[in-house]
């Protein structure tokens, strides 16, 4: 899993919870919530679909780690790797 | 051997909000099921068929309608949360409504979904007032009514501090009162400020087909997630031992378990299925610490043989109406109080230049007293609604254009129907025919035991879109916030 590949997946999992969002110029260094309409309801379910599609495990107290694509990225490929290395 | 069912988490009731809280716990992996006493789903917000022909009931119009692409409003976070794509509802905006007050209607607001039309009739008929309306206006707007832990604050007292008229007040609070307040008179300002929101700052649709629509889309939503349900299977008591439910007791006698309970039927009517008392029919105060709602309602259902168009009823959607120098939401002493209602043409929405109903609906909604009907004959009970449905349908008349002739009306009616406080109580279990519930609202949705948490109108947000909202925020709240 790259950084890019795992910027994918977060931006797979935005687009199917806001369908109504333009994805096709998300700056990766730009906070998620001040270039998209997401709100706390949004980022729970970014989180649970994390945990759903790909069993990983977000933390409350990291949440803020989600905030743009670029620490997305940084926070969640370690864990994907991790989870590829026990498969 | 235990061969007990077990459940991540048990939801009583198909209502609206019972099957969001549903779709997203089975969306998650959730194991639920949903309990539902009726064959129909959509408790408070259902249909009937009667003769081959379908009633909607309780839903008049799906408020907090707001056009494809604006977002952050309860209906774009509702779709988001549930995965319902907006197209899937297929909303019809309403053409106008009214609120009319005065003997003859003499006072009168239009809305639209466009607001500046309700700006500009408040700037007309009430010029002194409308700089006081639009700081009224611009506090509702920055007001955060979804917080789980606000102080509850007088809604008469902060709109008197803006407005200083006693009609304006009075026709602001009409509309939002009738369409979800379980308080007399007055109402806690979170919960006017959803359902300004709600009515005026959004607005009312309807599907083509009606309030069926809309719960085809969430059963199918649930069906899909893996959500399981039991119909015709209410359930009878809730066993705790200590603070946490144990197992419930089901109508056909079964039981079951589960981690978590998730009651939509409301506050005073889940304490009763936590009471030990297990007499059904036990008066609800004697085991309930949460007040058993006053406010309900008769409605008279008109089925025309024509478009209301075809009788001059062709502009108004909605009409809230009030004939009197003040305006009384509160208990009436007699059955039925007709001095203000609610007048509703479900055939007034923008269906398309060639989509009519293919019959003529006129509705009118008055508040009544439930006591007064609980309890009456067979006989007496029929001629008491014979008797209120013509006194219903005078009154509400007064405020629409006048017809033809005096029995233009009679000859376009094709068949009626109308319900009562009693019939409330028949088909969705609230105490004293209470549609909107306890006065006393529990904004976190906690109860007397740990894992048994409320969602639906006695959680507190109001309204269609509010039901399906407080059904996922329970959700989200107490059990998949956790994990």
């Amino acid at each position: 899993m790259t950084k890019d590949e795992c910027k994918k997946l977060v931006l797979d999992i935005i687009a199917d919870i806001a369908p109504d969002e333009d994805l096709s110029n998300v700056k990766p260094d730009v906070r998620l919530r001040d270039q998209l309409q997401l709100d706390s309801m949004d980022f729970l379910d970014i989180v649970m679909e994390l945990r759903k599609r790909h069993g990983i495990e977000v933390p409350e107290a990291d949440y803020m780690q989600l905030a743009s694509l670029d620490s997305s990225a940084e926070y969640l490929t370690p864990k994907f790797q991790a989870l590829a290395a026990k498969k | 051997m235990n061969t007990r069912t077990h459940y991540d988490v048990a939801i009583i009731g198909a209502g609206m909000s019972g099957l969001a809280a549903g779709i997203r716990l089975a969306h998650f992996g959730k194991k639920v099921c949903i309990f539902e006493r009726h064959n129909a789903v959509g408790g408070l917000n259902s249909f009937y068929s009667l003769d081959g022909r379908k009633y909607d009931v309780g839903l008049h119009a799906m408020t907090n309608f707001v056009k494809p692409g604006v977002k952050g409003t309860p209906l774009t976070k509702l779709l988001r949360q549930l995965r319902i794509d907006r197209d899937e509802f297929a909303l019809c905006e309403q053409k106008q409504s009214r609120v009319a007050f005065g003997p003859r209607g003499e006072t009168s607001l239009r809305f639209t979904n466009d607001f500046a039309v309700f700006e500009s009739e408040v700037a007309a008929k009430f010029p002194a007032q409308i700089d006081g309306f639009r700081r009224l206006v611009a506090l509702v707007k920055s007001y955060d009514d979804v917080s789980l832990d606000a102080k509850p604050v007088s809604a008469r007292e902060v709109v008197r501090h803006h407005i200083h008229h006693r009609l304006l007040e009075d026709m602001l609070f009409c509309p939002v009162m009738y369409y979800g307040s379980a308080q007399e008179r007055d109402m806690e300002f979170g919960q006017f400020v959803i359902m300004f929101k709600a009515l005026f700052l959004e607005g009312f649709a309807r599907p083509f087909e009606g309030v069926r629509v809309i719960l085809r889309v969430l059963q199918e939503k649930y069906r899909q997630a893996g959500g399981e349900r039991r119909m015709k299977c209410g359930v009878q008591r809730i066993v705790a031992d200590g603070r946490k439910a144990t197992a419930l007791i089901l109508d056909d006698g079964s039981e079951i378990t589960a981690d978590h309970v998730i009651s939509s039927i409301g506050a005073p009517e889940t304490e009763r299925l936590m009471s030990d008392q297990l007499d059904p029919v036990g008066k609800p105060s004697d085991v309930c610490t949460t007040p058993v709602g006053r406010l309900s309602f008769v409605e008279t259902i008109t089925v025309l043989d024509r478009q209301p168009a075809a009788l001059g009823w062709g502009s108004d959607t909605i009409v809230f109406f009030n004939d009197s120098e003040e305006f009384h939401y509160e208990q009436p002493a007699s059955q039925v109080d007709v001095r203000s209602g609610v007048i509703c043409f479900p055939n007034n929405f923008d269906y398309g230049a060639d989509r009519t109903l293919a019959e003529g609906w006129f509705r009118c909604t008055c508040l009544a007293n439930y006591a007064q009907w609980a309890n009456l004959e067979e006989e007496d009970y029929r001629a008491d609604k014979a008797r209120w449905f013509t006194a219903v349908q005078e009154s509400a008349r007064r405020f629409l254009p006048p017809l033809a002739s005096g029995d233009t009306l009679a000859q376009a009616t094709v068949t009626t129907d109308m319900f009562t406080p009693r019939t409330i109580t028949k088909f969705t279990g609230h105490f004293g025919g209470a549609i909107y519930g306890s006065p006393q609202k529990h904004r976190q949705g906690r109860t007397a035991l740990d894992n048994v948490y409320l969602c639906g109108t006695d959680q507190g947000f109001l309204g269609i879109v509010g039901a399906m909202l407080s059904g996922i925020s329970m959700a989200n709240f107490h059990i998949l916030k956790g994990g």
